[in-house]
């Protein structure tokens, strides 16, 4: 049984944080992008398809999509020792995954398509900002994409089933429930596929399926945000 | 290939340089539109992002504490990196810090260190036990050139901007809740310029294309010291060999472009206390 949660800052169950998206924040890059769920901001640049070094690792039946997520040593209360993690390695690969359905990466063999996300700014689903993120970017880049990927993290706080948990909500103990599931899911909105999806705490398949119901749902309207700042960048 | 290209590119520089003229329009000691703003990363204690230009960075403070250094029982602790981010740029590559990084942050390092701006001995809790930790860290967002003037803008913006976070009883920080007190900072605010040499001419705010061009550099930090006179905190020359009489003309052309940084750095920092 859920025991009754009021969300720390107000917001009804199925309700995100405010969400901000921007499209070419990076000169430099191919492509660049910003997206933030409330005070969780990340940054995300491409750079390719181009030559990969080494060269071993090229592939001639496709190109590689290497994908580097981290955090800025300053994003997080206590100082994050900069440079790579077990934690930022994990997170790099299944945001790659999560990318890697949409795009057509056939057709430039032996190259690799580099996508950088930084989290400037930490409150929770970063990966989830990271993706989306990186999912303008690659738009940004020009790059064909059957569609755009969209990630939202669904929590369970004290029972109840929550769409974009905040750090304040993840760390919550409730006075039975102790524990807080935490769900990123990744949603491919045309297919109607999910590309991502990690689970770490304890949950009952029916609440899962209704989290997986609402993540669908908000993925939807974070789609909608992710297409406007691109058509801004046309403008 | 690429080198190919640069080299064409870097004779074009020169050439034009070498009349008086800039790719981009700039005579040679001007910089370009600078913009600063403080506070921009609500979890660090302190932040700036610093723009030169095209170019971009980001610089935080965060505090812990520790123990000191047996060396200075009674003083506090800065410790300041460097990363370049691959996504700032295609010449950046992953991995661990390399010399270009490591030379930003010990310069970035020295100047704030050795003009005092930072009052070490205010950030003792208990001497010989324990002290506040600053850590300095820097990120080209988007790099375009000239990075150590701009980080080193960036750095001082931030400690200036820094709010101190309160301690629990068991002197552990309190992260996220901060104080209303401010870092123990002086007057002696240090500003870093780099002086440029291509060809036979000094040039200012270089471009990631012009770099490919400079013969020589001279970086150094410059404060206003009790007397209120300019001294110099830290001095870097990089490569080509240099006479006395270029070294004197880079410091002095540094020296005197310096003011636009003081005055800027009062005006972002002054307007943010007003706010408050």
């Amino acid at each position: 049984m859920a025991e009754k949660y009021k969300r720390t800052d107000g917001r009804a169950y199925d309700e995100m944080r405010e969400i901000k998206a921007k499209a070419g924040v990076i000169k430099n890059a191919d492509g660049s992008a910003m997206f933030s769920f409330g005070d969780s901001i990340a940054i995300a640049a491409v750079y390719g398809p181009r030559q990969l070094h080494p060269q071993h690792l090229q592939d001639p039946s496709k190109c590689l999509l290497r994908c580097t997520y981290d955090m800025l040593s300053f994003s997080v209360n206590e100082r994050k020792k900069p440079g790579p993690s077990r934690r930022s390695t994990e997170i790099s690969y299944v945001t790659g995954k999560a990318l890697e359905p949409v795009l057509q990466l056939d057709a430039y063999p032996n190259t690799v398509i580099d996508v950088f996300i930084s989290i400037i700014q930490a409150d929770a689903s970063t990966r989830c900002a990271g993706i989306n993120a990186a999912s303008i970017a690659l738009a940004n880049a020009g790059l064909p994409m059957s569609e755009l990927v969209t990630a939202v993290s669904m929590g369970k706080v004290a029972g109840n089933i929550l769409v974009d948990l905040s750090k304040d909500e993840e760390d919550y103990r409730g006075e039975k429930i102790k524990e807080t599931t935490d769900i990123p899911v990744a949603y491919l909105p045309r297919s109607d596929k999910i590309s991502l999806l990690q689970l770490d705490g304890r949950i009952k398949v029916a609440e899962l399926r209704e989290a997986i119901k609402a993540a669908k749902k908000a993925c939807l309207k974070i789609n909608e945000i992710q297409r406007e700042a691109l058509k801004k960048i046309k403008e | 290939m690429k080198q190919d290209i640069s080299k064409i590119q870097q004779k074009k520089i020169e050439e034009l340089i070498s009349k008086g003229k800039r790719m981009d329009g700039r005579h040679a000691h001007e910089f370009r539109k600078i913009e600063a703003e403080i506070n921009v990363i609500n979890k660090a204690e302190g932040s700036a992002r610093v723009k030169f230009g095209e170019s971009e960075v980001l610089v935080g403070v965060k505090l812990n504490v520790g123990e000191p250094y047996t060396d200075s029982p009674d003083e506090g602790t800065l410790v300041t990196s460097a990363e370049l981010l691959p996504m700032a740029s295609e010449e950046f590559e992953s991995g661990p810090p390399k010399i270009d990084a490591i030379e930003v942050a010990r310069l970035v390092d020295r100047g704030i260190r050795e003009s005092s701006f930072i009052d070490f001995k205010k950030l003792c809790i208990k001497e010989g036990e324990l002290v506040w930790n600053i850590f300095i860290d820097i990120y080209p967002i988007n790099w375009d050139g000239n990075l150590i003037d701009a980080a080193a803008f960036g750095a001082i913006l931030a400690l200036k901007s820094a709010y101190m976070p309160k301690l629990t009883e068991k002197d552990k920080v309190d992260f996220g809740n901060l104080s209303n007190k401010r870092l123990p900072l002086t007057e002696n605010v240090p500003i870093t310029i780099t002086v440029n040499k291509i060809g036979k001419s000094f040039i200012l705010d270089t471009t990631a294309a012009e770099e490919k061009a400079i013969c020589s550099q001279l970086t150094f930090a410059v404060s206003k010291g009790d007397d209120k006179e300019l001294h110099i905190n830290a001095l870097q020359k990089n490569g080509d060999a240099l006479t006395e009489e270029e070294i004197f003309e880079m410091i002095d052309l540094g020296m005197r472009e310096s003011k636009r940084f003081f005055d800027l750095f009062e005006k972002i920092t002054e307007k943010k206390e007003k706010k408050e």
